[in-house]
């Protein structure tokens, strides 16, 4: 039953990105579209790109069975190439673990990261953000049947054991409220180990951004429950190379437009939608 | 630079990690080794074959896929792996006495791949000890203990030595991989609190883990090679 | 069976042996039943839902899954053909620069030439103790964060693992081809001397040949450990090999509910006992046609002993 039911969403989606982007297929003179040697020119020319995310983040950057990445921040990468009049055939999708984000944009590896990047100001001093394009808050996930953890003061005593990724924020967030790290922090390279973990009770929580958790959580409603009181704010920004201030203004305008004429919410509802509500309004950092 | 005068508590914690790791993995093996040795050597063909048949597996399985199976099957078959809280030994070695028990996982991991190991560099011990010793001492009419215990394993053991030890430095070296699975106390999760999480200069950090490690594995290199001279030495004399 | 523990068995040894085979069966299948099985069943890792896209054809994921599973084995050999290829020309090249200074007289040098040449002695040393004495795990990440940095970049992720691996492959070949030189009897080097060969002439046409038949055992192991550690790539630089893939595989059958981890790196393992095993037995069949045209092999030294057992622990 579910499974048809996906099958349908992303039916449904992709026919509305076919004809998004028959609907953009007459703008190709791109080059005389964008002011002459900027970033945007440039890609346009070339009409190819490459691109970082994820490949194993559920909802958001998650390489499928047929070999190629799915999920919102790959949408979204979408509406930003179609704009620049690139083909979802020409572009390059690079996996960029946490670690590797900010060395991939400086050495030109790629030209731009949608990977649930968090903007915060040590990442501002190596790379910039556009954005955000979506702003989660770090939550806790717990088994169904475990009332003892309402939050993340409840792993000061100690005895509370919580899972995250290697290299991440919300890692580096529920650090302070533990009484000792070795004994209570376990970390792995997916956030679907934690869920293994959890559900094996070889750990009590899992921590990171409200959406992953929801994603979890909508999988496996018998087994597990969101506390459902995020205690951070985490804008994703779209990195680019540092002080590219005109192209990052050009992904911010691509984005607010994006999200007035509904291909935001046409991205949205396709990855994300049966986990969250969209949000009202959309206000990106133009610094 | 400035990460060593920093973060030196960091390093050693990583650096005992990787060596409470190591010892028990080394206890482990040796006596999961010699068990298997003992299977594989019995006269009795299904025991002989489970003991070729575990070390086939482990020895052309990565140590990438065990680790894979200890850290996620193991709780699935419904074990935390809580028969290695040993009371007395996890006051001494504190990640072993926690309730998270990917430490222990890692360890189980690390010990039932080097078993295999350990297991042939005996049985290469025992096949180097020369025919005619054991000819010898059955035609003087030695029993089989008598002459496993005061002729075959007295030479075998020996032989076997500098193997063993050099299984003992792969193992040390392979711990690294433990980082991968959950394990933050160890010399690799250095590396990704440091540099992933605290934007520190990735090759300071990099040398000082190495050097971690060369601690471990070069004077054990240097001694190995001191015993395997001075048996040479005894061999050509 | 080993003929220096055991003396041929006699009827009543033969009639103990059948008893205790027959004892051992039931209980070996009964303790595999009780500790593997019914674990496994409670947990419904038997499942047709988790087991059919890998076994059953009609299923809808089936082509899908095998693939992937073939785009990750292609480039599991690729990166170990060449990891292999370069560790051994780079390790051959290492030990017969080992050689060579060791051949180099001192006694007749200038201080200066002396110095020089022990400083590449110790260089060269200190070269072979440091990546020999680092995990490859280390090594890798170290060439995957910090090459780039130094301005050696390369958009296929292939090449760093080559690198990484054939960092450490080539020191443990080399080492493992210098003893083999060094093992050879004595008269080998003094004839080639004695016909006025030059030391660089002694060593790659007379001894490197030899210590390559001698230590042929100790690099099948290596071969095999390379293979096996091309498995790093996908956990530590994300480079697409067959358990990187599988890997990946498992995470994309999370989101249709299928918990297909087990029976995924249960499949991929097998597969690598396959491999592995099919290597070693290519180049075991290999050693038995080199010894058979008319060359008889000497016995290998001690120090073959040890670096296989290194080699294939790594």
């Amino acid at each position: 039953m579910r499974l048809t039911r996906i099958a349908a969403v992303a039916v449904v989606a992709a026919l509305a990105l076919g004809a998004a982007a028959c609907g953009g297929d007459d703008d190709k003179s791109s080059s005389n579209k964008f002011p002459a040697g900027s970033t945007m020119a440039k890609l346009a020319d070339a009409g190819k790109i490459k691109i970082g995310t994820k490949f194993d983040q559920p909802l958001f950057g998650l390489k499928g069975l047929d070999g190629k990445p799915a999920g919102f921040d790959v949408e979204i990468a979408k509406i930003l190439t179609k704009e620049l009049g690139i083909k979802d055939d020409n572009i390059e999708w690079v996996e960029s673990p946490s670690k590797v984000r900010e060395d991939y944009i400086q050495q030109d590896k790629v030209s731009l990261v949608v990977a649930t990047y968090t903007i915060n100001d040590a990442r501002k001093e190596k790379v910039s953000f556009a954005g955000p394009y979506f702003t989660a808050g770090q939550d806790i996930l717990v088994r169904k049947d475990d009332d003892s953890i309402s939050g993340p003061e409840s792993f000061q005593a100690g005895d509370k054991k919580v899972c995250s990724v290697t290299g991440s924020t919300p890692a580096k967030n529920i650090e302070q409220y533990l009484k000792d790290k070795t004994a209570q922090l376990v970390l792995f390279d997916v956030y679907s180990k934690c869920l293994d973990a959890l559900k094996a009770k070889q750990v009590d929580a899992i921590t990171t951004d409200n959406v992953i958790l929801s994603g979890f959580q909508s999988q496996n409603p018998d087994a597990v429950k969101l506390l459902g009181q995020p205690f951070t704010r985490e804008p994703y920004g779209i990195g680019v190379k540092k002080d590219d201030k005109q192209f990052r203004d050009w992904i911010n305008d691509v984005l607010e437009a994006a999200f007035k004429d509904g291909r935001y919410k046409t991205a949205w509802d396709a990855t994300l939608g049966t986990n969250v509500k969209m949000p009202t309004a959309l206000t990106v950092q133009r610094y | 630079m400035e990460v060593f005068s920093d973060k030196l508590d960091v390093f050693w914690n990583g650096f005992l990690g990787t060596v409470q790791m190591c010892l028990l993995a080394a206890v482990g093996a040796l006596i999961l080794g010699a068990l298997v040795a003992v299977l594989r050597i019995s006269p009795i063909p299904p025991l002989r074959a489970v003991g070729t048949a575990y070390v086939t597996v482990f020895r052309n399985v990565p140590l990438t896929v065990v680790m894979f199976f200890a850290a996620f099957a193991l709780p699935l078959l419904g074990s935390d792996a809580s028969f290695l809280k040993i009371p007395g030994l996890r006051d001494v070695i504190k990640p072993l006495g926690t309730d998270l028990p990917y430490f222990r996982f890692a360890t189980i991991a690390l010990t039932l791949y080097t078993t295999a190991f350990v297991c042939e560099a005996l049985r290469s011990g025992i096949g180097a000890v020369p025919l005619g010793q054991a000819e010898a001492a059955r035609s003087l009419g030695l029993s089989f203990t008598q002459n496993l215990r005061h002729v075959v394993l007295p030479q075998a053991w020996k032989l076997a030595i500098v193997p063993l030890g050099s299984v003992i430095i792969a193992m040390v070296k392979n711990s690294a991989l433990a980082a991968a699975f959950g394990v933050i106390v160890t010399l690799m999760g250095v590396v990704d609190e440091l540099v992933s999480q605290q934007y520190y200069d990735a090759v300071p950090v990099f040398l000082g883990v190495a050097v971690g490690f060369l601690i471990l594995t070069i004077p054990l290199g240097l001694l190995l090679d001191m015993v395997e001279r001075s048996q040479k030495k005894v061999a050509t004399r | 069976m080993n003929s220096v523990l055991y003396d041929a068995p006699g009827p009543r040894t033969r009639l103990i042996t059948i008893i205790a085979s027959i004892v051992a069966v039931p209980v070996l299948a009964y303790a595999a039943y009780r500790w593997i099985y019914v674990p496994l069943d409670q947990h419904h890792q038997f499942d047709g839902k988790i087991w059919a896209p890998i076994v059953n054809p009609g299923n809808q994921y089936f082509p899908m899954v095998w693939d992937r599973w073939q785009t990750g084995w292609l480039n599991t050999l690729k990166a170990a053909g060449l990891s292999i290829v370069a560790s051994l020309i780079v390790g051959s090249l290492l030990a017969l620069l080992r050689r060579q200074l060791l051949e180099l007289r001192i006694f007749r040098m200038s201080p200066l030439k002396r110095l020089g040449l022990n400083s590449t002695r110790s260089a060269t040393r200190t070269w072979v103790e440091v990546w020999r004495g680092t995990p490859v795990v280390t090594t890798l990440f170290f060439v995957f964060m910090v090459l780039p940095v130094w301005g050696i970049d390369f958009d296929d992720r292939l090449w760093f693992l080559v690198i990484g691996l054939t960092l450490y492959n080539s020191v443990v070949i080399g080492e493992i081809l210098r003893s083999g030189m060094d093992g050879l009897p004595a008269g080998q080097r003094e004839a080639a001397f004695a016909v006025g060969l030059r030391p660089w002439q002694t060593s790659w046409l007379v001894l490197y040949p030899q210590a390559l038949r001698v230590m042929l055992p100790s690099l099948i192991s290596q071969v095999v450990v390379i293979l096996k550690d091309t498995s790093l790539g996908g956990l530590i630089i994300s480079y697409e090999e067959a358990l990187g893939v599988s890997k990946q595989m498992v995470e994309a059958f999370h989101s249709y509910n299928i918990d297909i981890g087990i029976p995924m790196y249960f499949s991929v393992g097998v597969m690598y006992i396959v491999v592995n095993y099919a290597l070693s037995k290519l180049a075991q069949y290999l050693q038995k046609r080199l010894s058979k045209s008319g060359y008889k092999a000497v016995e290998p030294p001690v120090t073959a002993l040890v670096s296989q057992a290194e080699a294939s622990a790594a």
